[in-house]
């Protein structure tokens, strides 16, 4: 028997039972996965579906938002990242965030989308080591850092701000930039490498 | 690291040892994980990249697992060669297809492998033979402790371990098996099970992860969620699930064998005779042959192959493989004609494990 979808050898025989009806099936390997994913994301399930058409169905990525106005959206679209200088709109289309800041500074806007992919908004598993006193030796507790890294995301605007100085010859500003992330580099040992 | 070197050995995740490794080819937990102080991958410039794959080797080396490692830098090789690590399951797809610089550092045993400057700065990767989800957890866990000591990793309070897509923020984890579920295709009854388990929040992939076909009637199960669960408990949502699998693929092999006998043992014998004489063999068919003849060995219809030799053959004669281990680049036609010769000697000789008997 072949596939209904194309000439390959049919391996899938569903049987799908539709108020009261019977409607049989009958597709490849290939054809029966994206079925098979079809019918499950028709039932929506929230935190069961595909992480990937939940972007898409939550109006963050692709198109236009159910939720929202076409005037609202132009806005949020709008929005830049104060550090990596993402748009919303960026965002929305590659489905990727462009800095770690993206998650404060879209707090608002991702905490629906995440809630809706995880079935949660706050994370309890494991927390880096570096920022609990227990863990450390009483010399390096006293350097303890903070459990955040929001701090060091600030070098990522600091860069920028540093390249787009030096362009405009603004020599004063890109060393100001450059010792500004120095310090955080130090607090947080990551003074990189002489070569 | 000489990718020659690699060929000769199999890698950790066909070795076919290990618990329930008739069913369960491997386990494996992957975290993805940021550098604090530069933009995601996508969002990076070529110098960026650059630095961020400099900062990540020089701080790994400083940890004692670093010391283990050996790196092979992905953005100058040639595309068989990416091919060839994406056939061992030691980078991604997306890894192999990336631009700019990245790399892959794996040890000796190939249970661990590090992606630097794939969607994420790093993709820390474990993988035990068999089913061993808690030993590939302990594993990971002791490796990302070591060097989250070095490396300050992009973390919220809140949100957790930060990743370029919000689908992995929290704990980053994705904890897979990978399952060869031949029975349960053939009774028809696997699109059952695929529904069951997106309703339970587990995504089911092909072979080589997301986007891939399920090929050979292997199977990768994986949790959907990484955010307002701990590693342990994902971990366990993943690791309770394989025995009740187990189990049904284990129920419709004896239904099999009961029922179809003659059936059964009729296909596993084409399928092995297929192998043994073809003239020229697509990669899709031969794993699809590969994985009955697999099937048949477990169920005694075939006495004189041996599972780990069908594992070594279903890495080999993948097209990268194949063409490295002949030393030779082929296209597409020469590649099947080569698969079906590389086949016959294998099945004639016996190499490298027991002796068929002629006919």
């Amino acid at each position: 028997m072949k596939c209904q979808q194309c000439d390959n050898p049919a391996v899938f025989h569903i049987t799908e039972l539709e108020s009261g009806a019977v409607r049989e099936v009958h597709l490849c390997e290939d054809h029966a996965r994206v079925y098979l994913n079809q019918s499950e994301n028709g039932s929506g399930q929230g935190p069961q579906e595909d992480a990937e058409e939940q972007l898409e169905k939550s109006g963050l990525k692709g198109p236009l938002g159910v939720s929202q106005t076409a005037a609202e959206l132009a806005i949020l679209d709008q929005k830049a990242c104060d550090m990596c200088g993402i748009t919303f709109f960026d965002f929305r289309n590659q489905g990727r965030l462009g800095c770690p800041h993206d998650y404060v500074q879209f707090e608002k806007e991702l905490e629906p989308l995440i809630g809706n992919i995880h079935g949660a908004t706050l994370h309890t598993g494991r927390r880096p080591t570096r920022t609990k006193a227990d863990t450390l030796s009483a010399e390096v507790a006293k350097t303890l850092l903070p459990e955040g890294t929001e701090e060091l995301a600030g070098i990522i605007g600091l860069r920028r701000g540093m390249k787009e100085a030096i362009l405009r010859e603004d020599y004063e500003k890109a060393k100001e930039n450059r010792d500004l992330i120095r310090d955080i580099e130090e607090r947080w040992f990551i003074l990189p490498s002489k070569d | 690291m000489k990718l020659e070197t690699l060929t000769q050995s199999i890698g950790e995740w066909l070795r076919g040892t290990g618990p329930e490794s008739d069913i369960v080819m491997s386990s494996r937990v992957r975290l993805a994980r940021n550098v604090a102080h530069y933009p995601f991958v996508s969002r990076a410039t070529d110098q960026d990249r650059g630095e961020i794959e400099r900062f990540l080797r020089e701080r790994i080396a400083q940890v004692p697992i670093g010391r283990g490692l050996e790196y092979i830098d992905v953005g100058h090789l040639e595309e068989i060669d990416r091919q060839f690590l994406v056939e061992r399951q030691l980078i991604s797809r997306e890894h192999a297809d990336a631009q700019g610089a990245r790399s892959v550092a794996i040890d000796l045993l190939e249970q661990v492998s590090l992606m630097i400057n794939e969607e994420d700065h790093l993709r820390i990767q474990c993988m035990h033979s068999g089913l061993d989800l808690v030993g590939a957890w302990e594993q990971i866990r002791i490796v990302d402790d070591q060097i989250e000591k070095v490396v300050p990793y992009a973390f919220h309070p809140r949100w957790g371990y930060l990743t370029a897509c919000p689908t992995n923020v929290g704990t980053g984890i994705r904890v897979s098996v990978m399952l060869h579920l031949p029975a349960l295709v053939i009774t028809r009854q696997i699109d059952k099970v695929f529904r069951s388990l997106h309703k339970i929040s587990l995504a089911v992939r092909g072979l080589y992860g997301e986007g891939s076909q399920a090929m050979g009637d292997f199977y990768q199960i994986s949790n959907q969620t990484t955010l307002g669960k701990t590693e342990e408990e994902l971990v366990e949502q993943v690791g309770d699930v394989v025995p009740v699998l187990i189990e049904y693929e284990r129920r419709a092999r004896e239904f099999l064998v009961r029922e179809t006998q003659q059936n059964v043992h009729d296909q596993v014998s084409r399928a092995y005779g297929i192998l043994r004489t073809a003239q020229t063999i697509s990669a899709e068919e031969t794993m699809q042959l590969l994985s009955r003849v697999r099937m048949g060995v477990l169920l005694g219809l075939i006495g004189d192959v041996k599972i780990a030799d069908i594992n070594v053959l279903l890495v080999r004669t993948q097209s990268a493989h194949l063409q490295k281990l002949r030393g030779l680049e082929l296209d597409l036609k020469d590649r099947n004609i080569e698969r079906a010769r590389y086949l016959r000697q294998h099945f004639e000789s016996g190499e490298p494990g027991s002796h068929p008997s002629a006919n």
